[in-house]
């Protein structure tokens, strides 16, 4: 049985968590055996129903005062008991940041690895080459998971069980089957006094233009150190409202102090996946590519027809940002009329 | 007076290409500086601020060979007081590994008196970025753990740190000794200053063995993502493309 925590949201299931959905049923199509999943917290209207139309055969729901503030080692007490009540094969999380840190307590709680921001199965559909290497891994399961922010992958073996894995984010696409029968466990896990102790004491919410902003943003405009300044950012912040889309930025930009972090896209900023990306004046550095991969789009423009952004880009155009921005407005507001 | 112990790791410092080492096993850097993750310089800060408010220490960690004293320095250059190298190469560790002999220095020092109160370390490694190290050490330690913060205070034996969650900026108050794990964005890591840096080279760096043999990470191999073909139309050159952006606008429905 391989088990997956879904995240929620008003609406139901996150996104990234019937990814992890998904990748479960791939995972369960080798291994065998149903998909499950475990919500902790509250339970949105529909969920059960949700995951039944991508494969989920039981939903084990915690339950309990406890669980009225997110907590690490909290939600991990409570995925591990169902671990525990299902005799989970697998745990699999989506690669989100509550994703990987309820895993990582999970992992240490049973003693086991963990892979991090697994992209696929090794060597049947996974391997970056496609090649099976016919080695025997002794039972272990073998994943292929992104380091480096992706720039590189790892195949890694997971020899203990239950295996232990986050889901990188957009690495599959979640796909809806014909709904399963399903059945709902409330169960209320015993919680320790311990996983107690780091729960959220109290959440402010954040102000609309913060980075929330930019991750679900349909468009993003992004610059980078071809802004050449803190006053060089007046066009493309233009043509992101012009287009009701989010301002995102390179590191360079963060670290000169021109625009403030919550906009930085990249490997230790936000990740992104509008449908379209503008990037201008960014040179496309691998850690910057992590955090935009996921675009549908690309339209670069950068002085440089060899910089990387340009050549990895769907569209591009060469030629200064200070000009080419400024003149991409005025055409949007002269046919605008 | 909160005595800070904080983690780092050196890491290659790739940005374009990247090569990987004939065995695969990790990657090859010849061409390359090393640095640290901008996670790791903000913890780097974290814990000296928090040494200077409460008049405590700062002492830097790294598990990593010789060579990771460079980064062992910059940390003392910005107000760490001392530090630690495993010496080990990070390559054959995996993230139980690195948290077993990290807890063992912890109680090591400890034994002579040293209570690290406060353990920092970056959300992720730059490299590997296994997203575990902290939260496992936590459990070495028998401590309560916060993930991915971007600040951390300290005052009356309770740590406050912050970080972004779904809702909103969450607050996390914990009882000492704990671990807390750092985001970059909350704090903008000082430059050192030359006096820094003279300071910084007169330290000695307590260099230990590591007191297990390592289990591994579980790696195979790495891998390169196959490289794509550039298949980017080049809309024009300078202002002069800006009609044909729009239309490329209008019909990504983008643009009315
Ligand atoms: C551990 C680690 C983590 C990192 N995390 C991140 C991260 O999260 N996000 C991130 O972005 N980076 C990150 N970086 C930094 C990354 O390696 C690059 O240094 C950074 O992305 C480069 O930013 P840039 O493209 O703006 O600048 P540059 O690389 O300097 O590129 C500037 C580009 O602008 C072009 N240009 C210049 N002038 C103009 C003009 N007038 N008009 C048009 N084009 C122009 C140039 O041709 C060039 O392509 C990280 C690095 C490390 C080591
Ligand atoms: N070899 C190492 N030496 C010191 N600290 C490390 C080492 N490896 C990981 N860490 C710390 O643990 C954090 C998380 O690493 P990881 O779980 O490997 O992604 C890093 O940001 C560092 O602070």
């Amino acid at each position: 049985m391989i088990l997956t925590v879904v995240e929620t949201d008003a609406a139901g299931a996150t996104e990234v968590s019937l990814e992890a959905v998904t990748f479960a049923r791939a995972l369960a199509r080798r291994a065998g055996g149903p998909v499950h999943a475990v919500v902790v917290g509250p339970r949105p209207d529909g969920l059960v129903d949700q995951l039944a139309g991508h494969g989920v055969g039981e939903v084990h729901h915690a339950t309990g005062d406890a669980f009225s503030a997110y907590g690490g080692a909290l939600w991990a007490a409570a995925v591990q008991a169902a671990v525990a009540a299902a005799d989970a094969d697998a745990v699999v999380a989506p690669g989100s940041p509550r994703g990987l840190e309820v895993m990582a307590h999970l992992a240490a709680r049973l003693d086991v690895p963990m892979a991090a921001n697994v992209v696929g199965l090794g060597t049947e559909d996974g391997t970056a080459d496609g090649t099976d290497d016919g080695t025997d891994d002794g039972g272990a399961l073998r994943v292929v998971r992104q380091v480096l922010g992706g720039a590189v992958l790892e195949e890694m073996l997971l020899p203990r069980r239950p295996a232990v894995l986050t889901v990188a984010g957009h690495a599959v696409q979640a796909e809806q089957v014909p709904p399963v029968p399903v059945t709902l466990r409330d169960y209320t896990p015993e919680v320790a006094e311990a996983d107690l102790v780091t729960r959220v004491v109290s959440t402010e919410p954040a102000a609309p233009d913060l980075s929330g902003a930019l991750t679900s943003a349909k468009v993003v405009v992004g610059a980078g150190r071809g802004a050449g300044g803190a006053e060089g950012f007046t066009a493309v912040a233009e043509l992101a409202e012009l287009l009701g889309g989010a301002l995102g930025v390179s590191r360079v930009v963060t670290s000169m102090g021109w625009r403030p972090h919550h906009e930085q896209i990249g490997q230790t900023g936000s990740r992104i996946s509008p449908d379209l990306y503008i990037a201008c004046g960014i040179s496309g550095a691998i850690q910057h590519w992590a955090g935009c991969a996921s675009s549908k789009t690309i339209l670069a423009v950068n002085t440089d027809e060899n910089a990387p952004m340009v050549t990895k880009a769907t569209y591009a155009v060469i030629g200064d940002m200070h000009e080419v921005v400024p003149a991409v407005n005025a055409e949007i507001r002269r046919r605008r009329g | 007076m909160a005595d800070v112990l904080v983690c780092i790791k050196r890491v290659p410092d790739v940005g374009g290409e990247v090569l990987l080492t004939p065995d695969a096993q990790t990657v090859d850097a010849r061409f390359v500086g090393f640095t640290v993750s901008a996670h790791e310089n903000c913890a780097v800060e974290l814990a000296v601020r928090i040494a200077t408010a409460t008049g405590g220490t700062a002492t830097v960690l790294t598990l990593g060979p010789e060579a990771a004293v460079e980064q062992l320095r910059a940390a003392l250059a910005v107000g760490c007081s001392a530090a630690v190298r495993i010496d080990a190469d990070p390559v054959e560790y995996g993230p139980a590994d690195v948290v077993r002999e990290i807890a063992a220095v912890v109680a090591a020092h400890a034994a002579e008196g040293r209570t690290h109160d406060l353990v920092l370390l970056g959300n992720d490694a730059a490299d590997t970025g296994d997203f575990q190290v902290g939260v496992r050490l936590a459990y070495a330690l028998g401590r309560p753990v916060v993930n991915g913060v971007r600040t951390v205070e300290v005052a009356d034996g309770v740590a406050t740190a912050r970080g972004d969650g779904p809702d909103g900026v969450e607050t996390f108050a914990v009882p000492l000794p704990a671990v807390v794990t750092v985001l970059e964005g909350g704090v903008e890591p000082r430059y050192p200053s030359v006096v820094g840096r003279m300071k910084a080279k007169k330290i000695p760096v307590e260099t230990v063995a590591p007191r297990h043999e390592p289990h591994g990470p579980g790696r195979v191999r790495l891998l390169l993502p196959p490289a794509q073909p550039s298949t980017v139309e080049v809309l024009g050159a300078g202002p002069d493309a800006a009609p044909a952006v729009v239309d490329l606008l209008q019909r990504l429905g983008v643009a009315r």
